[in-house]
């Protein structure tokens, strides 16, 4: 089931939520929408899903528009952050549910209901506590429920809403993975929303990546990271630093800096920002560079973060370096050093 | 159906239990368990258990044959019927109503809303007998509603109807004040999840709303039961007290203190409060029961 967003907006009050978002999801993907809060990722999904109604375009589900239709029967299966499970009900009722509110005569008979719940329990490995209540699980196993739940219904399109935002780092990574599995599993066409980058990278087939309403760029992990398309990406998807400066000559111009961009071909201009990511500045490399003063040394597992301020006085720069490196480079706390980044991007305005 | 990935690389095991160990010393940031324990035991004895017991031992001055005598009346148990019964029907009215009072008030922006929303407590703030003179001249067969009722053939004012619209006036505040803060928790995630598991409207209302909302609802009825059996000023106008048919036991009660019948009057009051007590204790039970019946509080 595919799913194509054609030129929706949605304002509330005088708040421009989303401003025309095009998008087309393929059948059995695993798509994220990545942003920051308030970027409208959230009111997107819930469009999708039919809880929420955009102010203009359209929500076709494979080719058909379902614009309209009430999210009874869009038949989605939606997955919410702090899982809304009905605490009154077993665990097994929890699933049954959406078997059970069907007409009648849609209705499975109840033998029926308690194999799909059990089956349903057995996918997500909690069969062994169908007759426990909600309040009495953890926030894992609660989230796992509320997916077991959405499945029940055999939607077309699973929706979920940050759905590991309310969990604990171990936690949130063991689900992600397992959800990647399990949707490998199921190929059911996917959406989730997240804040979370990694999580989205690790997860997604494609990231979307939503700011301000509007979509930044849509495309692999890969793509993202390597080649952001903006300078808002850029900044969004990992670690960065930022530099002005200008192009002149095939070469980028940093304050008193010079450095080749050999598989660049810009033109000039009087203006222009360079990110390079931690991992591609190096320290006290021959030749020019940018001069600066280590202020900060952190060890993080295998790699040391080098935070430096720049002797030109234009904000502070990190830098990644492996053990080794860092090794036989022996810097210290307030040595001036030469950086250079290895790899930048250059973005004009 | 579907296939399940390989295991989760570690499960997650048992959330911490909410067990804890129940002694009756108990540890908290705030201190003075003995002291406020005692306190409370003293202020409940003075204020509750103090009076009830005289009344009990009054009533004993009877002897059993007379204190069983003076209950049974034909009087009496047509008071009682009236009583509990009115009281009992306007609990229910005002379950039904009281909610849905409190779920326009929750969940609709309207002009007014504020004022409205003060207008349910005025049953509370009311003289009782401010309120019963008004009740009585509404309804009555001459009054503003009273001649409707008149000319459609049947009468309000100085019948059990009367009592029962008494009693439902007095009883509102309590089931909309109690079922209020419950309803403005409701998550709306709930509703909307099961809006997406194809519920209808009326199946999230009664599967997933109702049965969060009706430890409070069940609150509220009893309050507003245990409010109607004692209500005395709001019902004697309009009921017109005539015996057997429109009397009420509280008035009942007034009526032997008047002829300095102190020991029958307790007698009344003892059976009273031994009924109501047993059906607020059968609610209190049943309350019990639900939330048990759902695990662990959360």
């Amino acid at each position: 089931m595919s799913i194509e967003i054609r030129n929706i907006t949605k304002s509330f009050g005088s708040f421009q939520a989303l401003k025309g978002i095009d998008l087309t999801i393929g059948s059995g993907e695993l798509v994220a929408l990545l942003g920051p809060s308030g970027c409208g990722k959230t009111t997107l999904l819930r469009i999708i899903a039919g809880l929420e109604a955009a102010d203009s375009g359209q929500i076709l589900f494979h080719g058909e528009d379902t614009t309209h239709r009430h999210v009874r029967e869009r038949r989605v299966g939606f997955v919410f952050q702090h899982y809304a499970l009905f605490r009154h009900m077993s665990v097994f009722e929890n699933v049954a549910f959406g078997l059970r509110v069907r007409p009648r005569g849609q209705r499975p008979p109840e033998a029926e209901i308690r194999r799909r719940v059990q089956e349903l329990l057995e996918l997500v490995q909690l069969d062994w506590l169908a007759d426990r209540h909600p309040g009495q699980l953890s926030g894992g196993q609660r989230q796992r429920i509320a997916l077991a739940r959405a499945l029940a219904v055999e939607p077309k399109v699973l929706l979920l809403d940050e759905p590991f935002g309310a969990l604990d780092a171990k936690v949130r990574k063991d689900l992600r993975r397992w959800l990647r599995r399990l949707h490998d599993g199921l190929h059911i066409t996917s959406v989730f929303v997240t804040h979370d980058q990694e999580e989205a990278l690790e997860v997604a087939d494609r990231v979307v990546v939503l700011n301000a309403g509007q979509i930044e760029q849509v495309g692999s992990a890969d793509e993202v990271y390597d080649h952001p398309a903006t300078p808002f990406v850029c900044q969004f998807i990992g670690d960065v630093n930022l530099f002005h400066g200008r192009v002149h000559g095939g070469r980028a111009l940093i304050g008193e800096t010079v450095i080749e961009l050999p598989d660049i071909a810009e033109s000039d201009t009087e203006q222009a920002l360079f990110f390079a990511r931690p991992h591609e500045i190096e320290i006290g490399g021959d030749g020019a560079g940018i001069v600066a003063v280590v202020r900060d040394i952190r060890r993080r597992g295998n790699a040391v973060r080098v935070e430096l301020e720049r002797k030109d006085g234009r904000g502070a720069v990190e830098a990644e370096l492996s053990r080794e490196a860092f090794g036989r480079h022996a810097i210290k706390h307030g040595d001036e050093v030469v950086i250079q980044p290895s790899k930048i991007r250059v973005f004009q305005p | 159906m579907y296939k399940s990935p390989d295991k989760l690389p570690l499960d997650h095991g048992l959330p911490e239990s909410n067990e804890h160990m129940r002694t009756y010393r108990q540890h908290g940031v705030l201190p003075g368990f003995p002291l406020a324990l005692g306190f409370t035991l003293l202020y409940l004895s003075l204020i509750v258990l103090v009076p009830l017991s005289a009344t009990f031992l009054k009533s004993a001055t009877l002897g059993w044959s007379g204190f069983f005598e003076a209950v049974t009346t034909p009087r009496v148990l047509a008071s009682y019927k009236l009583t509990f019964g009115a009281a009992l029907a306007a609990a229910a009215i005002n379950a039904v109503m009281g909610l849905l009072v409190a779920w326009v008030l929750v969940r609709y922006e309207f002009p007014g809303r504020k004022l409205a929303d003060a207008l349910v407590d005025l049953p509370f703030a009311l003289p009782t007998a401010v309120a019963g003179i008004a009740l009585a001249t509404l309804y009555s067969s001459k009054g503003w509603i009273g001649q409707f009722a008149a000319q459609a053939g049947f009468k309000i004012a100085f019948t059990p109807l009367g009592v029962t619209i008494a009693l439902t006036f007095i009883g509102l505040p309590f089931v909309v004040r109690t079922v209020q803060p419950i309803l403005e928790d409701l998550e709306r995630e709930l509703e909307e999840a099961a809006a997406s598991l194809g519920a209808t409207r009326w199946q999230t209302f009664l599967k997933v709303i109702l049965p969060t909302i009706s430890p409070a609802l069940m609150t509220g009825f009893a309050l507003a039961f245990a409010r109607g059996v004692g209500e005395y000023g709001s019902v004697i106008f309009i009921a017109g007290n005539i015996p057997l048919v429109s009397e009420i036991t509280p008035l009942l009660i007034i009526t032997k203190l008047e002829q300095y019948d102190y020991a029958g009057a307790t007698a009344l009051a003892v059976s009273m409060l031994l009924v109501s007590f047993t059906l607020l204790l059968a609610i209190n039970l049943l309350q019990w029961w639900t939330r048990n019946r759902r695990g662990s509080r959360v």
